[in-house]
This record gives structure tokens, C-alpha cells and sequence, in this order.
């Protein structure tokens, strides 16, 4: 499903190369979960929006389904995201002026879905995360594990291969958390591919497989997932 | 993505800000608003000026003693131009027989009197087809006889003000006035008029021309008046009358006016007083656009993790482009449109508080105004809508 290699991001701040990604090679195959840790700054995120095709490579190969990715002008980026990729963030980013069925649609919209096929499907998927009744209700009126399903939905609701997420539990407590992460697992077991950028450990060990970066790089696994300040050790 | 979602979610976006949206939507209101209505008064003092000049009578030839030019040889030499007199009208309708009437006119200024009663006013000798030369009308009795127009019959007609102020409540018609020596008889009283071209139609006495050039002592006319059937005849007589009179007088010495050439000139110099007045309305209006370029980038910068989400939810560069334009696009226009009902109110009241003058806003600028609205709506919508095109679609939605 997702193919990379040899990719590097190059960022260039006040004439130094900065290397958020540095010569990663990676593959992910179609159904899999797998989370990425790592510190902060250690390009997570930006290995996460590459995937997305939100960013592109500054060098190196990206396949995504069998299609080499790396070279595609704006508006076939744009077609690759509605068509195979949905995206949840950490702070959800809701429009806060539409309400939660109008945010699911948002992606409908932008495809040029008709409008009464976007309300089935808003109201199907919408159903799908347990917030049917929530519908009308503005991001403000809701908890923050409502609006992470709202987003969730939203990022669902084209019907993509993989869904990439930010952080997903960052903003939520344990509780709310868990019901985020077990929607996430049960869409995985239906066969969505799942990528999930995270730094808590009880996250990652929901994944069949963990990810490790560390100043741009894929590392080894720092001395297994449950040494605590493994990450030190293993430099 | 489709028109009808792109105005309902840009829609719902300006909605969001009430306030920010409604402000910015006046400054538009108000800029069309004074480009449609400051455009009427220009319009609307043309129509006004060339009114004035149709109730003059149309395909009117005016002819004056004297040439408008500036001779600067031998003063004192042929300086003084020949009389136009009535044997000068004479030989004009024997001359010019496609004429529909040829209206000798002199004028003075006299006391009229009525028992105890004087006022002075203008008195203007004429002939029978004075009246319809100048659109005339009469109220009671009738107008001067069609009779040889040198001689003078001792009758006269007053204008209403006249005929009021010199017989109150009694019956003006074969009552006898005084006008200056002379005693003559009023034969009829005309209808209000008002002003026209700095005449009071309402205030004067017409008396035939040969009585008043005997009350004045002069030989020469005042004015010819020649009226032919259509403008295509105007040349003609023009031409014809100035051979006429200089076969008569030995020099070219009358001035011909057409009525239509001053009211093609002053109708000129107006339309381009509209167009001025129309460009200065222009640059409320273009200060009215930087007010909606500024709610615009304020807009955008505080959207900016919006964007971000679009553009990750699949939305091209071009969809977030159009979604600013069509809400810069709907502030213009929405303010357009109210200033267009903002114009309309105030030519109404326009015209209750001036009824004479025609202060309707001419189509061209209602069209105009609009369009105007929604240009000045897009173009100073490019810069915001191009800023938020331009954003990197991570770094927007990192931004909170």
C-alpha cells in the first residue's frame, strides 16, 4: 500500500538544510496498523503529512497504492487525499461554525457529491461513530471525544485506503481516549489501513507494528516498547 | 465543487462575523448608493435643461440682429447692424414658403396698469403664432388675432399673475389696462406657465408687435422666430433666411440660432458633469473595496487552519481561491444591491421635494453600479483569496 524510498524532507532555515526526514525507506502493507513514535521534532508529523500527500518529498520515492506519488501537480495531490487518504488531527479541526454534520459533509462538498446523496451518507457515517444524535450540534457544544468521532467520521466519509492520525487521544482523557482508539481499531479490522503518530505507549501497543524515529531517521526499536527512557539507552 | 455549496458555505462563513460582514457591506451600500444617485442629478438637470428647451418649441430657427463675432477693424464703421424689421419678416415668408410660421417678437419692459392697480413687467409683441411657437396656452378668452402684423391693434393678453394681481376677483377679459401711454383691451389670459429661460411666463402682457414697437420707439425686432415642419428643414432655413436678409440689409448681419445646437451643447457639458459626478461616487466606491479587502485578510489569516483542513480534505488551490472570491464576491454585491434600494429611496425623496426636476437614475448606472459592485467585490478580493490560495497546507493547519 505505501511504498518509500530512500525519502528525504529538506527543510532550509536562515541558509542551513534542516533534515526533518533524512533517507527513510519504509513499507506499509494494505490492512496493517502501525503507530510511529518518537520525540517531538523527531519529523513524525512530517512523515505523517507526507504520507497524506499534504507535503512531498524534497527527494526519493513515495508509492501509494502502486502509483509513484512524489511528482503529482497540486490538483492531482488534491484528488490523491479526497480519493485514498482521510486525516484526524490531535486538535480535531473542526470548522466551528458548521455543525457536526455539516464538517462530516465538508469532504463531499469539495468532491462534488450531489446534495441528497451527501446527507445519506453524512447521516450513515455519522451513525457509524455513535453520534447520530449529535448532528446539529456545533463543535462548541461538544466533548472533545465527540469531536474526535466527528472527525473521525469526516475523515471516513469518501471511503479512503488509509487513515492517518495525528495524535488522535492527545487532547482527550483516558475514557474518551479508549472509545477513540477502540473506533479506530474496529475500522482497521474492516480493512482500512491505519497510520497513528503517537507518543503514548498504550496507543502504540494497540498497533501490529511501531515505528521509530529519532532526528529524521528510522531507528531501531530503543530496547522494546516497554523500556521506560528506552529511547536514551539505545543511543 | 458546485455554485450553490460554494455560495452557501461562503455564505456561512460572512455570517459568522454579522458585524465585521454588515460594516463592510455599507461602505459598499453607500458607495453605490451615491454613484446612482449623484449620477440622477446629473441625468436628471440634462433632462431638466433639455425640457426647457422643447417647451420652447422644437425645430425652431431663432434669428437676432447683429453677428456674433469680434470685429476689431474701424470701430465706428458699419459697427451698428441694420434693424431687423417687419418688412424683413415680410420678405422671410415670402421667401421662405416651407416656413410653418415666422414670429416676429420685440420686448420691453412697461408698467401695466388696472384702475388703482400698476405693476411693471415685461411686455412682449408678437403675432398670432407666438402661441404655439413658444407652447402657449390660454385659459380664458383668446390669444392675438391673425391680422396684418403691422398693425397694431390696441388689445392685450396677460400672463395669469398679472391678470390676478391687476383685477383680483373681477373678470380681466375686455377689462382695459394701461401699458405705459397706451390704453388697450384684454382679449385673454394665459394658463400658468412658469419660468421659462429666464422669461415669467406668468407675469407679463403680450401685445401685437406693431403696438409694442410703437411703444417702445424702435425700429428693430427683438428676435425672428422660424418654425419649419421638421429638423431635416432646419439647413434650409437657415440658409435661405441668412440670404434673404443679407440680400436686404446689403451685409450678413443676423446671428441664426437653432435650438437644438444650444441644447446639443448644453446637454453635452451636463453629460460630462454627470460623468464627473459619476467618478467621484467611483471613489467612494473603490474605498469601499479596501474595506472589504481588509475584512478579507482579516478573515483569512484568522481561517487559516480552515484552509489547511480544506486543502486536507481534498480541496484544490482553486476551491479555496473561489471560496474568498465568492465571499468578497456576495459583500459587493449584497451591498450593491442595498445600495441601489438606498438610491431609490433618495431619488423618491428627491423627488417630493422637487417635484420639477426629473432626478430618475438613468439605467446605464443602475447596471453599471452593480457591476462595478461585484469588479470592486472580486478585484479587491484577488489579494486575500490569493493569500489564502498560497498557504502550505501544513503549515496552516499547525497554526491555531
Amino acid at each position: 500500500m505505501i511504498r518509500l524510498a530512500h525519502v528525504w524532507r529538506t527543510y532550509v532555515m536562515g541558509g542551513e538544510e534542516l533534515h526533518a526526514l533524512a533517507d527513510v525507506s519504509l513499507a506499509i502493507e494494505a490492512g496493517e496498523h502501525v503507530a510511529v513514535m518518537g520525540p517531538s521534532g523527531s519529523g513524525k508529523s512530517t512523515m505523517l503529512n507526507l504520507l497524506g500527500c499534504l507535503d512531498q518529498a524534497t527527494r526519493g520515492s513515495y508509492e501509494l497504492a502502486g502509483r509513484e506519488v512524489s511528482a503529482l501537480s497540486d490538483a492531482e495531490l488534491s484528488r490523491v487525499r479526497r480519493e485514498m487518504v482521510g486525516f484526524v488531527f490531535q486538535s480535531y479541526h473542526l470548522v466551528p461554525r458548521l455543525d457536526a454534520a455539516a464538517n462530516v459533509e465538508l469532504p463531499l462538498v469539495f468532491a462534488g457529491v450531489g446534495r441528497a446523496e451527501r446527507r445519506a451518507r453524512v447521516a450513515h457515517a455519522l451513525e457509524a461513530v455513535g453520534l447520530a444524535d449529535r448532528a446539529r450540534h456545533r463543535p462548541a457544544e461538544l466533548s472533545g471525544g465527540q469531536r474526535q468521532r466527528v472527525a473521525i467520521a469526516r475523515a471516513t466519509i469518501l471511503g479512503p485506503r488509509i487513515l492517518l492520525a495525528d495524535e488522535p487521544t492527545g487532547n482527550l482523557d483516558t475514557r474518551s481516549g479508549r472509545q477513540v482508539l477502540d473506533l479506530l481499531g474496529e475500522m482497521n479490522r474492516a480493512g482500512l489501513t491505519l497510520v497513528v503518530v503517537t507518543h503514548d505507549l498504550a496507543v502504540a501497543r494497540r498497533a501490529h507494528r511501531v515505528l521509530h524515529l529519532g532526528d529524521g531517521r528510522l531507528v531501531d526499536e530503543p530496547g522494546g516498547i516497554a523500556g521506560a527512557g528506552g529511547a536514551e539507552a539505545g543511543r | 465543487m458546485k455554485v450553490l455549496d460554494l455560495l452557501s458555505f461562503s455564505s456561512g462563513a460572512l455570517v459568522m462575523h454579522r458585524l465585521r460582514s454588515l460594516l463592510s457591506l455599507v461602505g459598499v451600500a453607500i458607495g453605490v448608493a451615491a454613484v446612482v444617485v449623484l449620477t440622477s442629478l446629473g441625468e436628471g438637470a440634462r433632462r431638466y435643461v433639455r425640457g426647457q428647451f422643447e417647451s420652447l418649441g422644437t425645430n425652431l430657427l431663432i434669428v437676432l440682429p447683429g453677428k456674433v463675432e469680434t470685429t476689431g477693424a474701424m470701430p465706428g464703421m458699419g459697427g451698428a447692424p441694420n434693424d431687423l424689421t417687419l418688412g424683413d419678416v415680410e420678405a422671410l415668408r415670402r421667401g421662405i414658403p416651407f416656413a410653418k410660421r415666422i414670429v416676429p417678437i420685440a420686448m420691453g419692459s412697461e408698467t401695466v396698469s388696472h384702475a388703482e392697480r400698476r405693476r411693471q413687467v415685461a411686455i412682449v409683441g408678437a403675432t398670432a403664432g407666438f402661441l404655439e411657437a413658444r407652447r402657449l396656452a390660454v385659459a380664458a378668452g383668446r390669444f392675438l388675432p391673425e391680422s396684418d402684423m403691422d398693425r397694431g391693434a390696441p388689445v392685450a393678453v396677460l400672463g395669469c399673475d398679472l391678470a390676478r394681481e391687476l383685477f383680483r376677483a373681477d373678470n380681466p377679459l375686455g377689462g382695459l389696462v394701461r401699458v405705459g401711454e397706451w390704453r388697450m383691451r384684454v382679449i385673454g389670459v394665459l394658463e400658468p406657465r412658469g419660468m421659462q429661460l429666464g422669461l415669467d411666463l406668468d407675469d407679463l402682457a403680450i401685445v401685437p408687435v406693431a403696438s409694442a414697437m410703437r411703444m417702445f420707439n424702435r425700429r428693430s425686432l427683438f428676435r425672428v422666430l422660424v418654425e419649419v415642419n421638421s429638423p431635416a428643414q432646419i439647413d434650409l432655413a437657415k440658409e435661405r433666411t441668412l440670404a434673404i436678409l443679407a440680400a436686404r440689409h446689403g451685409e450678413e448681419d443676423v446671428t441664426c440660432v437653432t435650438q437644438d445646437s444650444v441644447a446639443g451643447a448644453l446637454a453635452a457639458i451636463l453629460a460630462v458633469l454627470t460623468l464627473a459626478l459619476a467618478g467621484i461616487a467611483g471613489i467612494s466606491l473603490s474605498v469601499a473595496g479596501i474595506g472589504i479587502m481588509n475584512v478579507m485578510l482579516v478573515s483569512v489569516s484568522e481561517r487559516t487552519p480552515e484552509v489547511g483542513l480544506l486543502r486536507a480534505v481534498g480541496a484544490q488551490r482553486g476551491d479555496v481561491r473561489l471560496v474568498f472570491l465568492a465571499e468578497a464576491g456576495m459583500l459587493a454585491v449584497v451591498g450593491g444591491a442595498v445600495g441601489l434600494i438606498l438610491a431609490w429611496v433618495a431619488t423618491r425623496v428627491l423627488e417630493l421635494l422637487y417635484p420639477a426636476f426629473p432626478a430618475t437614475p438613468p439605467a446605464w448606472a443602475v447596471v453599471a453600479a452593480l457591476l462595478v459592485s461585484l469588479v470592486v467585490g472580486l478585484v479587491f478580493g484577488v489579494l486575500p483569496a490569493m493569500r489564502a490560495t498560497r498557504l502550505d497546507p501544513v503549515a496552516a493547519l499547525s497554526r491555531q
